[in-house]
C-alpha cells in the first residue's frame, strides 16, 4: 500500500480533496451504472438469445400453438434484438420481470414477499460469522505457528471445501432428527402461522418488537441451523482474512512503539492493531455477506427456508424462467450495491485511501 | 534431501548452482528451488497425494470398482449399509455400489474440472494480457466487462445459465467456465502492467516483434506463476458449484454417479439410510480440501512475496 507523502497532502488539502470527492462520486456512478447495465444485459442474453425458443422456455413445450403465439406477440419476440433489449431494460429498471408462470403473481411481488427470508438469514449468518471469525483470526495471528493457528487454519480450509447442501443435511440429522435441538425445517411452526403478522418481514425483530417471546423462541430454534451453517462459511473467510490484516498490522512500528510504551498486550492487540485491522475487514464482511446470498441458495433448498434461494430452485424445476432471471437480477443487484458500498465505506474509513 | 544415492551432493549442486551454464540448467534450477519449498509444506504435500490419487483412481476406475456403477442389483442389495460382504461403503435404493458409483464419478470430477481450467484460464489469460499490454480505451472496455462478470453471484448465475441451456453436464460446465474467467482476466491483466514497461519488453520491441508476439510470447508466461496458483485454488470452488448444479438436478443426470447427484438421491433416505447421502459428500470434501492445500502450497513455493498471507 502506497502513501502519498506527506507534503503533497497538507499543500492544497482542502481544494484537493473537495475536487477528490465530486470525481470519486462520479467514477462510482459511472461504475455502478455500466455494472448494472452488464447486469441486465447479461440476464437479457440469457432469457432471450440463449433459449432456441424464449417463449417455449417460459411456457413449457405442451403449450397450444395459439397461446404460444399470442405470448410470442406479447413478449415483443418479432421485433429486432435492440428493440426488445430497449423494452426489457426499461420492464427491470421500473421492476417488472413479468409473471411467474409457477405462482401466476407478478416476479417482483414474489420477491418482494421472500427476500426478507433471505436477508435475515444471511444477516443472522453474517453476525455468527463476525462474532467468532474475528477473535479467532485474531488469535491466530497473535499466536502464529502455534497449534491454535493450526486449528483455525484447518477449521477455515474445511469451510471452503465442505460443500455446504451436504453439511446442511448432515446437521438436520444430527440436530433435528437425532438431538432434536432445534425445529423441523421452514421458518416458523405451522401453529404461529396464523396467530402470528410480521411487520418488517424479519421475524426475529418482529416477533421480539410484538413482545411475543414464544414466537421469538420458535423462530430461533428454526433459524439458528442454518444461520450457523451460512455463519460458518463466512467465519471461514473472516478468520482468515482477520489473521492476514492482524498480522500485517502486528509487524508495523505503532505496535513496537506502543509496546515500549508500556501498553498491555490486551490493549495493543485489540485497542491498536485490530482497530487499523478493523478498516479492511469492514470490506471483508461486506463482501461475505453478499456470499451469503449466494450460499442461501443451496441453504434454502435443504432447510425449506421460504426464501429467495428456494423459489429460485422452485422456479428452476419448473422451468420458470421469468421468475429464476428475476431473482437472479435482484441478488446480482444487491450484489453490485454491496460492492459499492463496501468501497465507498472503505474509503471513508481510510484516509490513505482518499484522492492524491 | 537424500535422495539419489549416486553422486547426491554434485547433482543437488549443479540444480543449485548460482552460474547456469545452459539455459536448462537454469530453468531445472528454479524447479529444484520451487520444489524445496514445495515439498517442506507437509500439508500441500498431502494435497499433491490426494490430487494424484483421484487422478489414478478416474484413470483405472474400471479396474478398482468392485461393482457396475449404474446396473444395480435391485433384487438383493438395496440400502445396505457400510460393511455389507462386497459393498463396503454400503448400496444405494437402486442396490448399486456406492464405492463402485464414487470411483466412476471421480471422472465427472476431473472432467468437470479439466475441461473450465482449458476453457476459462485461457480466455481470461488473454483478455488480461491484451487489456494489460494495449491499454487505453480497449483496457476501459474489457476490464468494465470483466466487472461485470465479477459482480455477479457466481452460482446464481451458473443457474440462470443452466436453466436457458437445459440441465445436463456439458451445459453446467459451460456455465461454470463462463462464470469463472473473470479473476484470472484481472490476474493477467495485474501481471501484465507489472512488465509492460519493463526492458525486456523494450527490447523486443525494438528488435520489430508484433504486438500480437509480444503478448503471447513475452507477456503470457509472465502471467502464468500467478495464473497456475489462482487456478488452483479455485478448482474447489469449481468442484463446489458443479456438485450444487447436480444437488439440484441441474447438472450430470441420472444414472451418471455425478457426487452432487448421488448426495441428492439419497436426501430422502437421510433419516435412516444416512451413508447414501453422507459417502459422496465426504470424496467432495476430500478432493476439494486437496485442491485448497496443493493450491496454498503452490502459492507459498511460486511466489514467496504473498507467503504470509
Amino acid at each position: 500500500m502506497s502513501i502519498p507523502e506527506t507534503s503533497q497532502l497538507v499543500a492544497g488539502r482542502k481544494g484537493a480533496r473537495a475536487k477528490g470527492w465530486a470525481a470519486t462520486i462520479a467514477r462510482f456512478l459511472v461504475v455502478m451504472v455500466t455494472t448494472y447495465l452488464g447486469l441486465l444485459a447479461v440476464t437479457f442474453f440469457i432469457g432471450r438469445v440463449v433459449p432456441i425458443d424464449p417463449v417455449l422456455a417460459v411456457l413449457g413445450d405442451r403449450a397450444p400453438a395459439h397461446v404460444v403465439e399470442r405470448v410470442r406477440e406479447e413478449m415483443g419476440l418479432n421485433r429486432p434484438l435492440y428493440i426488445q433489449f430497449y423494452y426489457y431494460l426499461r420492464d427491470a429498471l421500473t421492476g417488472n420481470f413479468g409473471t411467474s408462470v409457477l405462482t401466476t403473481n407478478p416476479v417482483m411481488a414474489d420477491i418482494r414477499r421472500v427476500f426478507p427470508a433471505t436477508m435475515e438469514l444471511a444477516t443472522v449468518g453474517t453476525l455468527i460469522g463476525s462474532l467468532a471469525g474475528i477473535p479467532l483470526g485474531v488469535l491466530a495471528a497473535v499466536k502464529r505457528g502455534s497449534i491454535a493457528d493450526q486449528i483455525v487454519r484447518v477449521v477455515g480450509l474445511v469451510g471452503y471445501s465442505v460443500p455446504i447442501f451436504w453439511l446442511a443435511l448432515l446437521s438436520l440429522l444430527l440436530f433435528y432428527a437425532k438431538l432434536q435441538w432445534v425445529a423441523f425445517p421452514g421458518r416458523i411452526d405451522i401453529v404461529y402461522e396464523y396467530s402470528f403478522t410480521p411487520v418488517t418481514g424479519f421475524y426475529l425483530l418482529d416477533s421480539a418488537w410484538q413482545g411475543q417471546w414464544d414466537v421469538f423462541i420458535d423462530v430461533f430454534r428454526h433459524i439458528i441451523l442454518p444461520a450457523s451453517l451460512l455463519g460458518y462459511f463466512s467465519l471461514a473467510y473472516i478468520s482468515r482474512m482477520t489473521r492476514s490484516f492482524m498480522l500485517n498490522e502486528l509487524s508495523q512500528e505503532y505496535i513496537v512503539a506502543a509496546r515500549a510504551k508500556g501498553l498491555s498486550e490486551t490493549r495493543i492487540i485489540w485497542g491498536h492493531a485490530l482497530r487499523n485491522a478493523a478498516v479492511p475487514l469492514v470490506t471483508v464482511i461486506a463482501l461475505s455477506y453478499a456470499g451469503l446470498l449466494e450460499g442461501s441458495v443451496l441453504t434454502e433448498t435443504v432447510f425449506s427456508w421460504p426464501g429467495l434461494g428456494l423459489y429460485i430452485t422452485n422456479s428452476l424445476q419448473n422451468a420458470d424462467m421469468n421468475a429464476v432471471l428475476g431473482g437472479t437480477i435482484v441478488i446480482g443487484s444487491v450484489f453490485i450495491a454491496i460492492n459499492i458500498l463496501s468501497d465507498l465505506l472503505y474509503r471513508t474509513l481510510d484516509p490513505r485511501t482518499r484522492a492524491r | 534431501m537424500s535422495t539419489a544415492p549416486s553422486q547426491p551432493q554434485s547433482r543437488r549442486d549443479w540444480l543449485l548452482s548460482d552460474r547456469p551454464q545452459s539455459r536448462m540448467q537454469a530453468r531445472l534450477g528454479r524447479a529444484y528451488m520451487t520444489w524445496l519449498r514445495f515439498s517442506s509444506n507437509r500439508l500441500a504435500v498431502l494435497g499433491l497425494l490426494i490430487i494424484l490419487a483421484l487422478i489414478l483412481v478416474a484413470i483405472f476406475a474400471d479396474v478398482l470398482a468392485p461393482h457396475d456403477p449404474v446396473v444395480g442389483n435391485l433384487a438383493g442389495a438395496r440400502l445396505l449399509p457400510p460393511g455389507t460382504e462386497g459393498y463396503l461403503l454400503g448400496t444405494d435404493d437402486q442396490g448399486r455400489d456406492i464405492l463402485s458409483r464414487l470411483l466412476h464419478g471421480s471422472r465427472l470430477t476431473l472432467l468437470v474440472i479439466v475441461l473450465v481450467a482449458i476453457i476459462a484460464a485461457p480466455v481470461g489469460l488473454l483478455v488480461g494480457a491484451v487489456s494489460g499490454y494495449v491499454g487505453g480505451w480497449v483496457d476501459a472496455v474489457l476490464m468494465r466487462i470483466t466487472d461485470i462478470f465479477l459482480a455477479f453471484p457466481k452460482l446464481v448465475l451458473a443457474l440462470a445459465f443452466v436453466a436457458a441451456l437445459g440441465p445436463g453436464i456439458e451445459n453446467a460446465i459451460l456455465a461454470i467456465a463462463i462464470t469463472s474467467w473473470p479473476p484470472y482476466a484481472r490476474i493477467a491483466r495485474a501481471e501484465t502492467l507489472t512488465v509492460r514497461n519493463s526492458d525486456y519488453i523494450a527490447a523486443v520491441q525494438l528488435m520489430g516483434a508484433s504486438p500480437f508476439r509480444i503478448v503471447l510470447r513475452h507477456v503470457m508466461p509472465m502471467c502464468m506463476s500467478s495464473l497456475i496458483v489462482r487456478v488452483t485454488l479455485d478448482m474447489a470452488g469449481i468442484i463446489l458449484t458443479a456438485a450444487g448444479l447436480g444437488f439440484l438436478g441441474l447438472g450430470a443426470q441420472p444414472p451418471l454417479p455425478e457426487w452432487g447427484a448421488m448426495i441428492a438421491s439419497g436426501r430422502r433416505f437421510i433419516l435412516d439410510q444416512w451413508w447414501v447421502a453422507t459417502m459422496p459428500g465426504i470424496a467432495i470434501l476430500v478432493v476439494s480440501l486437496g485442491f485448497n492445500l496443493l493450491g496454498d502450497g503452490l502459492r507459498d513455493a511460486l511466489d514467496p512475496r504473498e507467503a504470509s498471507q
